[in-house]
């Protein structure tokens, strides 16, 4: 794109000195052969690369992406496209100020928010100088400590400007990993991978493990719910080779239960997803692991190793991916495209990803957490599972509780609990000075119902009747008599707007006109009313589906707020 | 384990019987909801799906009911299922249908781009009022691009542009960025669009639903007065196309779904037509004022025409033009004349003008470019294997396993071939590409082989060594269908992959793996260029390819064969009619007794049974005083052959030379009589495509001024020169040619216009063509190919201490050869205004320039000033240059050696010098 005019003498117009586009800069090009070292060049590893130049440079400069494409035999628009998709890539085009070298992400989500995110955002902005970028960013996982502000990978939980402060002039921006995490060693004398043994030597049968599992009623606890088991023998059943991808991109608001198992025992979920591989016949595995929870990624980079080290077994190949910023990339097809190097946007279906998933195979997609049950399940038997439960439920569900209750945090309760029962015997009641308003059953996807139905049985299929809620990830955020539940539902519309992948039109368009609606003092009801339909009707993914869940829950069960 | 077993996966053959709006409909297996529904006549709302790209169903407008379902269903994308329940009209499909509509036109503005937005269309039809919805903020236009006007405040976020850049024409420069509600359409890296990587196929223009990629200029908002179905003026791929006309002008064009486009077009194709309007533009006869001297060394200014010629008459000037020639016949014979014919005519002008030289004349001198592209390859192929044109067609790279592409630029010179070289590549098939330079197909290939210029028959013995060496020969294939095996066998012993590796540049293990690959896929193809022919030993280069072929079995069968890849529209056509010196229609030996007999009797006249000078043979002959009269139709040979300054030597030699063209070109300038003639777009004929294609072009303009139909010109000469030839049209030609030529016999006037296109050999009127030949036997006397081993021969001129580089000339995208065309073609000449070398950034580092410099390039023959493009896809110490440029012509560098055989110069090779010019004044825009 530059053009060299030292010799002074004026070139005519419209002449061409290099070849048409972008050429590769020989300097770009060997700092990044330098960085990718003896990595393969594979299509399917460009997110990996991009984070290698992300993390070195700080941002991803024009001339590294040329000469990434160039590296991988990509054209420069095919890196392009897919760098610009993540929010933790920055590019960075000539003529434009890179980022400053610490970026603090302050989340805005409904948790954060009702702890005071909105007070801390520009709180911070004026406070901890210009050499930082103050970034707004939807849930990080990290709801129980709300407000939450991440100072380059390090979290720091009930944020204040002065502690984000401390963390900048330290710059202690690294991850920590948590103490207590549950390790090989540990995991091995407490009868750990035994099960897995008894697999694979014959001691057990597939079917008899499949058969535990479906006793157990054990569905997926991504939020779709899909009974395990049969999952597992419906991918079987396709031609192989089949392929296991693991989805840790926890990014529903108030979801951060994913996390809390993963940093205490992050064993018992690759035992089960060991488990998994060889009752589904699994060649090769990949785990996709949200770009928020760095740590996280180390304490599985070293299970895996630990694993590799001294295998119980002969082990299928594990693949670890990096999330780079995305909650579409949660979404089953969209981490697929991910993990194959490209822009997170969901596929339309059928084909089902069991049948055509990843790479174009077979695919076996679960959740962290229903992979980890699944050693408990078959060595206590699915009657301990099922022994579980209230109000007429099955089960056990790890609940991510946040908002105005006393103790926030993982609680692992009866299915079919009620929000009330959850609140009273679990999180130690409301906080003081606040009456139980209104709550978020499964994130900010599951709609919001009153402290009227906080009676329901909380579980796959009850909150249905209930204007179309859902538990999904069971991610209950909790709202007193001190909140505004539109507000909290234009939160989640603007979430929604900011998340959506942009491919099809009543989510890419529908979100951002809903949340341009919604923002309106008075809500244009009958039109928004109209617009949710084409969402929920129309949208590709689950996300525009249920994007109008709260904003439909707010016209039915909060008609008041909208006088 | 009962439950867990292998799904199978059944074949659909039969029809899918399911409810459309409660009536009982099939489906065809693979149709989709949408398909289904509009062959029942049910049209359902849709954007961004077109017929030919990929669905990808995310506009949903054609979202529609399917009873059971929870959420509704992308029509474009579902296929029906057995006694599956649709409703296209129902309340709740409608809703969505119309809300979509209305959210798109919520965010798109009220101004008008195209005459047929497909999305104010639908919500006409669908009664959609004015959205209620706020607008989004808009981006900014871009009209960076000289052919392509961008306005994404009228996007809608389809895609389809993106699907036609990438998936159908790969040219990668089209992407879907950001995401959410910015996401948005970029180019290259969020680039201009006239700054990126476009190399403005115009594909994404032609895709677009709503006016946000247009024509530049907005000529898509003038309704035409017609529009004409032709095909494209330019290289052999032969696209079909259709003119849109206003005020007899071209106002733009459209691709068609020709067998060898499939609707998609190039620049040139596209953009490239308005020459035809260029002020320039001949319009009436010329006749040279006497005393106006003819100098070699200088060129012509276009705009000085009145110093040199003066206008006449046709009368005059054909009795003039018609008179010269006839009184050097008479006076010395018809050896004394020659003729150059032109790649660019039709078949029956082709045709018309080899009648004219053999019968009018009275000699076989007539020639035409052909020999300087693909001579050699000709030579070659009839030698091995009995017929010069093409085994298989382009599209068959579909059917075939591995494709090797050598010599060949094929992105810049056939660009429509090269989009299905690369879906096949992104289908999985493995590219081979061998060339000095790095083309854009070296990106999409498995294995790209660049190697030293020059060694092509060291690389492929060493091929044809590991073949042998490693038992991968295809015994079968050689003993039942091939004669001469151990002359290669023995030949190429010397030859192992290890002791070329030096010589070639490429690693041995390379070759060994492309040749395993090349031999043991289950269908492999070969195309070339003039990187393999335009050598001192382009014959043998064409040699090895046939011999790889014959050796591994690899032709006669779909998905293999070999493809020399004919570069001007009709240069096929040109051939198979006669326009060349030693042979009649269809290739018929001219010293072939019964041949000659058969031609006799036809053309009622006695024939010359010696065969003609080649190309560069006359210009030799010129100069020698043996040849004293020329007629050139279309022809430039000012610019398009080597060693240019001894050919314009020759060619102001002449005593009476006639130039009939469109421009007053290089060569016109040395003529004494020029007679302006017609542009394709002005005439109807049959052009030959590569793939042996006859295809109809259609007259479309009037000609402009006293400018006169080829055909018409032809005739009126010859009758002067005594022949008594009345051909009522152009059809009439065309019989008579049919006659000639057996193998287009099934090819009647009738069918090509009302199928456009048909393959040949066709031997009867429904016979649809044979696509690939060579099955059973190959057209020989004994019906076996021949193997012809090739030994190490060097390019006539290596390089040296005072001329280090080695130039190799060839086209450019843009610019079609010499650029008579091309350079007036303001969209074209826009995107390449001036003349470049491309070098090597490091090459030009060393000689002190920089990009953008003015170089001076020298060998033992010439001299020019040229612009410096540092361009890293060459070799150090090799350099490209275009030869369309006149104020910088590549050949007055060029050598004039010549293959033996093929007698095709060596525009691919000779040696220069190259320096930095720092007081030339430059060429201006």
């Amino acid at each position: 794109m530059k053009h060299n005019g030292e010799r002074g003498r004026k070139r005519p117009k419209g002449l061409r000195t290099r070849p048409k586009g972008r050429s590769v800069d020989p300097q770009a090009l060997r700092e990044v052969q330098a960085l990718l070292a003896d990595t393969p060049r594979r299509r399917d590893l460009l997110i990996e690369h991009l984070h290698k130049i992300q993390d070195h440079y700080g941002h991803l400069s024009a001339a590294h992406l040329v000469a990434l494409a160039h590296e991988m035999q990509l054209a420069p628009v095919e890196v392009y496209e897919v760098a610009s998709f993540y929010h933790h890539f920055d590019v960075v085009k000539e003529g434009e100020t890179p980022p400053p070298t610490i970026t603090v992400r302050v989340c805005d989500s409904v948790s954060c928010e009702l702890a005071g995110a909105e007070q801390l955002i520009p709180a911070l902005e004026q406070g901890i100088g210009t050499t930082v970028r103050v970034q707004r960013v939807p849930c990080v996982g990290r709801c129980e400590t709300a407000p939450v502000a991440v100072v380059g990978q390090n979290p720091i939980g009930t944020a204040s400007v002065e502690r984000v402060r401390q963390a900048v002039e330290h710059s202690d921006t690294q991850a920590r990993l948590p103490a207590g995490t549950i390790d090989y060693q540990s995991y091995r004398a407490d009868s750990g991978y035994q099960l897995l043994r008894e697999c694979i030597n014959g001691t057990r049968e597939i079917d008899s493990v499949v058969q535990a599992l479906e006793d157990s009623g054990l569905r997926g606890l991504g939020g779709a719910g899909f009974p395990a088991g049969r999952k597992w023998r419906i991918v079987r059943g396709y031609k192989g080779p089949r392929l296991l991808a693991v989805n840790i991109d926890e990014g529903e608001p108030g979801t951060f239960k994913d996390r809390y198992y993963l940093e205490r025992d992050p064993h018992r979920f690759l035992e089960g997803m060991l488990i998994a591989s060889w009752a589904a016949g699994i060649s090769e595995v990949y785990i996709y692991i949200r770009d928020e929870y760095p740590a996280c990624l180390q304490i599985l980079r070293n299970a895996v190793a630990a694993l590799a080290a001294d295998p119980p077994m002969s082990l299928p190949v594990i693949h670890l991916r990096r999330g780079a910023g995305a909650y579409i990339c949660g979404e089953e097809s969209g981490m697929m495209e991910s993990i194959e190097g490209k822009r997170g946007m969901p596929r339309l279906r059928p084909p089902y990803v069991a049948e055509v998933g990843l790479f174009g195979r077979p695919t076996l997609e679960h959740n962290f957490e229903t992979l980890y049950w699944v050693r408990d399940i078959v060595q206590k038997g699915a009657a301990w599972f099922t022994g579980h439960g209230r109000n007429g439920r099955k089960g056990l569900r790890s609940f991510s509780v946040s908002g105005r209750v006393q103790k926030p945090g993982v609680h692992l309760a009866p299915a079919g609990i009620s929000l009330r029962e959850l609140i009273d015997e679990y999180c130690g009641g409301m906080l003081p000075g606040h009456e139980l308003y209104a709550y978020f059953p499964g994130g900010a996807s599951g709609g919001i119902l009153p402290a009227a139905l906080a009676n329901v049985p909380l579980d796959f299929d009850t909150l249905q009747p209930h204007g179309g809620c859902f538990i999904g990830s069971a991610a209950i955020i909790v709202l007193s008599d001190k909140d505004s539940a539109k507000a909290a539902a234009l939160n989640a519309m603007r979430f929604f707007s900011h998340e959506s992948c942009g491919k099809c039109t009543p989510c890419r368009v529908g979100t951002q006109k809903a949340a341009g609606l919604m923002a309106q003092n008075h809500w244009d009801v009958p039109l928004l009313e109209e617009l949710a339909q084409v969402m929920g009707d129309a949208s590709i993914c689950g996300l525009g589906q249920a994007a109008p869940n709260p904003l439909r829950c707010i016209i039915q069960y909060f008609p008041e707020e909208l006088t | 384990m009962a439950a867990i077993s292998e799904v199978a996966n059944p074949e659909i053959t039969n029809p899918t019987s399911f409810l459309l709006d409660g009536q009982a409909v099939d489906a065809l297996p693979g149709e989709t909801i949408l398909q289904a529904a509009r062959r029942h006549g049910v049209d359902i709302p849709h954007l961004c799906y077109k017929d030919g790209l990929r669905p990808d169903g995310n506009c949903r407008a054609c979202v529609v009911e399917v009873k059971g379902e929870r959420a509704l269903a992308a029509s474009c994308c579902r296929t029906p299922q057995e006694g599956m329940d649709v409703a296209t009209t129902s309340e709740r499909a409608r809703h969505s249908q119309k809300m979509v509509l209305e959210l798109l036109l919520s965010d798109v503005v009220e101004t008008a781009y195209t005459r047929d937005s497909e999305l104010d269309t639908w919500a006409r039809a669908l009664a959609v009022g004015k959205p209620r919805f706020a607008p989004r903020r808009q981006p900014e236009s871009d009209g960076s691009h000289p052919a392509i006007a961008v306005n994404l405040d009228a996007c809608i976020q389809c895609t389809r542009c993106q699907r036609a850049c990438r998936e159908e024409q790969v040219n990668d420069v089209i992407g879907y960025a950001l995401r959410g509600s910015q996401a948005k359409i970029v180019f290259d890296v969020d680039d201009p669009m006239g700054a990126s990587s476009c190399v403005g196929c115009g594909e994404c223009v032609q895709a677009c639903p709503t006016g946000a990629l247009m024509p530049a200029g907005g000529v898509g908002l003038v309704e035409p007065d017609k529009t004409v179905d032709s095909v494209c003026p330019y290289c052999g791929v032969g696209c079909l196309l259709t003119y849109h006309i206003k005020d007899n002008k071209i106002l733009h064009v459209t691709g068609r779904d020709g067998p060898s486009n499939h609707g998609r077009l190039c620049v040139k194709g596209r953009y490239g037509f308005d020459y035809v309007n260029h002020p320039q533009r001949l319009t009436t006869p010329l006749i040279r004022k006497s005393g106006a001297p003819k100098s070699a060394d200088t060129t012509l200014d276009p705009a000085a025409v009145s110093r040199v010629f003066r206008e006449a008459s046709w009368e005059e000037a054909l009795d003039r033009a018609a008179g010269g020639l006839k009184k050097i016949r008479d006076e010395r014979g018809g050896q004394a004349l020659a003729g150059f014919g032109s790649a660019k005519g039709s078949n029956e002008e082709a045709y018309l003008f080899q009648k004219l030289v053999r019968t009018g004349f009275g000699t076989n001198n007539v020639d035409h470019c052909t020999r300087l592209c693909h001579a050699s390859s000709v030579v070659a192929l009839l030698e091995g294997i009995g017929s010069g044109a093409v085994s298989n067609q382009v599209e068959d790279v579909a059917e075939a396993e591995c494709i090797i592409i050598i010599g060949s630029n094929t992105p810049e010179n056939h660009p429509v071939a090269a989009t299905f070289m690369k879906n096949a590549a992104k289908a999985g098939k493995t590219l081979v590409v061998m060339d000095p330079r790095r083309t854009e197909l070296a990106r999409h290939a498995a294995y790209y082989l660049q190697f030293k210029p020059d060694t092509d028959v060291a690389l492929l013995n060493a091929m044809m060594h590991t073949i042998i060496e490693e038992g991968l020969v295809h015994q079968e294939f050689i003993e039942q269908r091939t004669q001469g095996f151990n002359l290669i066998k023995q030949n190429v012993a010397g030859f192992s992959p290890e002791e070329m590796e030096p010589i070639c540049g490429i690693a041995a293990e390379t070759i060994r793996e492309v040749a395993r690959r090349y031999a043991t896929a289950s269908g492999s193809m070969i195309f070339w260029g003039m990187g393999i022919s335009q050598h001192v030993h382009g014959t043998d280069n064409a040699r090895c390819l046939i011999a790889l072929a014959l050796m591994t079995g690899q032709i006669g069968r779909p998905g293999t064969g070999l493809h020399p890849l004919r570069g001007q529209n009709n240069v096929q056509g040109a051939s198979d009619a006669g326009l060349i010196p030693m042979m009649f229609p269809a290739y018929q030996r001219v010293d072939d007794d019964e041949a000659r007999r058969r031609f006799e009797e036809l053309w009622s006249v006695s024939l010359d049974p010696r065969p003609g000078l080649t190309v560069v043979e006359i210009i030799d002959a010129i100069l020698d005083g043996q040849v004293r009269g020329m007629y050139i139709m279309g022809e430039n040979p000012a610019m398009s052959d080597p060693n240019l300054h001894h050919a314009r030597q020759a060619l102001a030699r002449l005593d009476h030379l006639v130039v009939q063209d469109l421009f007053l070109t290089e060569t016109a300038a040395f003529a004494d009589v020029v007679l302006p003639a017609s542009a394709l777009p002005e005439k109807t004929g049959t052009f030959t495509n590569t793939d042996r294609r006859v295809q109809l072009g259609r007259k479309a303009l009037d000609t402009p001024g006293d400018a006169r139909q080829d055909l018409d010109i032809i005739q009126d000469m010859a009758r002067r020169l005594g022949l008594d030839w009345r051909y009522p049209d152009t059809a009439a030609v065309y019989e008579e040619m049919r006659w000639a030529i057996p193998g287009i016999e099934g090819i009647s006037w009738q069918r090509l216009e009302r199928l456009d296109s048909i393959t040949y050999p066709c031997w009867t009127e429904d016979d649809p063509g044979r696509s690939v030949v060579f099955q059973a036997n190959f057209p020989t006397p004994d019906g076996t190919a021949r193997f012809v081993p090739a030994r190490l021969i060097q390019a006539d001129e290596l390089p040296d201490a005072e001329f280090p580089f080695v130039l190799i000339t060839g086209r450019q995208l843009e610019h079609w050869h010499t650029g008579a065309m091309t350079r007036r073609a303001s969209v074209l000449n826009a995107i390449e205004p001036h003349p470049v070398i491309s070098i090597h950034p490091a090459d030009l580092a060393d000689v002190d320039g920089s990009e953008g410099d003015l170089l001076t390039i020298a060998s033992r023959r010439g001299e020019i000033t040229i612009y410096a493009r540092a361009d890293d896809s060459l070799r150090r110490g090799d350099i490209f240059i275009p030869f369309c440029y006149q104020e910088a012509a590549a050949n007055l560098l060029t050598n004039e050696a010549l293959d033996p055989y093929g007698k095709i110069p060596e525009f691919k090779y000779c040696a220069v010098q190259v320096s930095v010019n720092r007081t030339a004044p430059g060429f201006e825009g």
